[in-house]
């Protein structure tokens, strides 16, 4: 890219190192490594089943993998939980929408703040004045995050009743109201048009320009990926079949024949 | 969060209403010993149920179990610990009744639906069992039914029924109102971050673990209180048997027919299913003529509150809270528009 970085890409920030995952006898990644570098947008591509959503479930501890390690800012971490990653400033958003359905967009961007949130219960049933002064720089974070994304008309909206597109909208803003500093989206464009695309690509470059966040995505229009991401890794069949920036990729002979199809 | 001007509004209403209207306008001991202190006890262990089942959707069925264990924690409170007072006494049984609600929530990290409801029964059946079988829960009562002591506070004896009627209002307030608070703030969003999608909650650094059994001690702790109070200005005598599982359903029926999920569902529907069978009784022997049969009332009773629960499942799962908010909404936009067309005609001529 030839513009500046405000936010140099920097050293590793995250690393994934020979994960092997099996469900019984069916082998969803296999001795997989690849790192992520602080500030960079990256991408994670292949065939439906290549164990996309499998590697990020895996970094993320929602599955443990049989074997290898993830290490974060060059520190291993054992027993992964989704919870012990969101406190390390890791977030995420999911492949088939896992927002809160009943509550309203605003209370879902606020449950993102659950980690800027220090108060307990006891405090919350008495409104002491922390609480208060708490709440409310909870609420202005989100009413931000709801102007970046352009959401303001909806936000009382009860979240189950939003079309696709703008769930897809509420569940990025909940992971940036998290103010993580590495962000894993799972197919963050599925089942948009071409301008709810475009929006957000712009959303996701203007994230990760403004604030430096790294950008972790899986997605399956190569324009998008191709255009968006600083470095592309290919996964089929649960192996890296090529790592490198967009140019490499596309001149990639192995990624070729697994898009689309090699003569036997 | 605020309270809105609306909140300030309800609030007044409804202290205007059960602190002056109330008590200078009903002078019949019936409505208070049979109608509103129960209503009150209800809603209260409602909102207990409300906590675990409505917000942190958790299928739990054993507020009666954590009632009983308030209310005979509060008898041997005062037996014997009497410098506790009363209020220390309902605060140290909720907690009594809170612990309880800690160890029979644990199985909620591990198993969830309707197996979550067959393990939380065994709360319901414990607690019963371990009061009758030890001597030392009833003081050694060999008749099987113990007198509550009488309601003392600040020195002040509290036994008419207008004064336990205070005594479990003012209680009531100030739980409603903490609930409230949880459940508008960061409290009530976790929990309901957990109901909705428990792996998107601890993504976000909601622990499971934390929110499931912090819902279980709160709501416990409602349902002790309100079980104390229950025992003590309702009943005013004390036996297990007074909570038993049918208890525990009236509660959850109540929870369901009010609204999953409101506060203010709760005393809906606690004065529905405490209201309906004084209505019921009241046609049958006003219209019918005792023509009736008392058991045939009672048991076309059953029927409609099950009939009822079918129909608001499928049509309606926020309950009567949400009926009330409908109405209200179709009022105002009926006086809105009537105001519309008058500015109209005032403009015409």
């Amino acid at each position: 890219m030839e513009y500046e970085r405000k936010f140099k890409i920097g050293k590793p920030i995250l690393e994934v190192n020979n994960i092997s995952l099996s469900f019984g006898g069916v082998k969803a990644i296999t001795d997989t490594s690849f790192n992520v570098l602080e500030h960079e947008v990256r991408a994670i591509i292949g065939p439906n089943g290549a164990g996309k959503s499998s590697m990020l479930n895996c970094i993320n501890g929602i599955y443990k993998p049989q074997q290898g390690t993830v290490s974060f800012r060059g520190q291993q971490i054992d027993n992964i939980t989704p919870n012990i990653m969101a406190q390390m400033g890791l977030s995420r958003t999911f492949q088939n929408l896992a927002l809160f359905k009943r509550m309203s967009v605003l209370d879902n961007i606020l449950v993102g703040r659950k980690l800027h949130t220090k108060t307990n219960f006891l405090e919350v049933a008495l409104q002491l004045p922390k609480v208060k002064k708490e709440e409310k720089l909870n609420r202005e974070r989100s009413e931000e995050i709801i102007s970046f994304l352009e959401i303001e008309d909806i936000k009382d909206t009860p979240v189950g009743k939003l079309p696709y597109g703008l769930q897809k909208k509420v569940e990025l803003g909940r992971a940036l109201a998290t103010d993580s500093t590495i962000i894993l989206l799972d197919e963050p464009m599925a089942g948009m048009n071409v301008e709810e695309k475009r929006d957000m690509c712009r959303f996701i470059l203007k994230v990760n320009d403004e604030l430096g966040t790294t950008m972790v995505l899986i997605e399956h229009d190569m324009g998008v990926v191709m255009d968006i991401s600083d470095r592309v890794v290919v996964l089929d069949y649960g192996k890296v079949i090529g790592d490198g920036t967009p140019d490499e990729i596309m001149a990639n002979q192995k990624v070729i024949d697994a898009y689309l199809g090699v003569e036997h | 969060m605020t309270y809105t001007k609306k909140d300030l509004i309800n609030l007044s209403v409804c202290m205007v209403l059960s602190l002056i209207i109330i008590p200078t306008f009903i002078k019949t001991e019936y409505w208070y010993t049979s109608i509103l202190i129960p209503w009150l006890c209800l809603a209260l262990a409602t909102i207990g149920q409300q906590i675990v089942m409505g917000y942190t959707g958790q299928l739990a069925l054993g507020a009666a179990g954590f009632m009983a264990a308030g209310a005979f924690a509060m008898f041997n409170l005062i037996l014997r610990v009497p410098d506790l007072g009363f209020v220390g006494s309902l605060i140290v049984s909720g907690l009594i009744a809170a612990a309880f609600g800690i160890l029979f929530g644990l199985p909620s990290l591990k198993v969830r639906g309707i197996y979550l409801m067959v393990a939380t029964l065994a709360s319901q059946f414990f607690i019963i069992w371990m009061i009758d079988k030890f001597g030392w829960f009833k003081n050694y009562d060999s008749s099987g039914i113990i007198t509550a002591q009488d309601i003392v506070i600040l020195g002040k004896p509290f036994t008419t029924p207008l004064a336990m009627y205070l005594v479990c209002l003012a209680v009531t307030t100030v739980l409603t109102l903490l609930a409230m608070n949880m459940a508008r703030g960061s409290t009530g969003r976790n929990w309901m971050a957990v109901r909705d999608m428990d792996i998107a909650a601890e993504s976000m650094g909601v622990s499971l673990l934390r929110t499931k059994v912090q819902a279980f001690a709160i709501s416990a702790f409602y349902c002790g209180v309100a079980g104390a109070l229950f025992a003590f200005c309702y009943l005013k005598s004390l036996e297990p048997v007074a909570f038993d599982i049918k208890l525990s359903f009236k509660i959850l029926f109540m929870c369901i027919l009010g609204g999953l999920g409101t506060i203010n569902g709760a005393f809906i529907g606690a004065a529905f299913i405490l209201l309906f069978p004084v209505f019921l009784n009241a046609v049958g022997n006003n219209v019918f003529h005792g023509a009736i049969d008392a058991t045939i009332i009672s048991s076309i009773e059953q029927v409609i509150f099950g009939l009822l629960m079918i129909v608001f499942m499928i049509y309606e799962p926020l309950g009567m809270a949400k009926l009330w908010e409908n109405l209200k909404q179709k009022l105002r936009s009926k006086f809105l528009s009537a105001n519309i067309k008058n500015l109209k005609s005032l403009k015409k001529s």
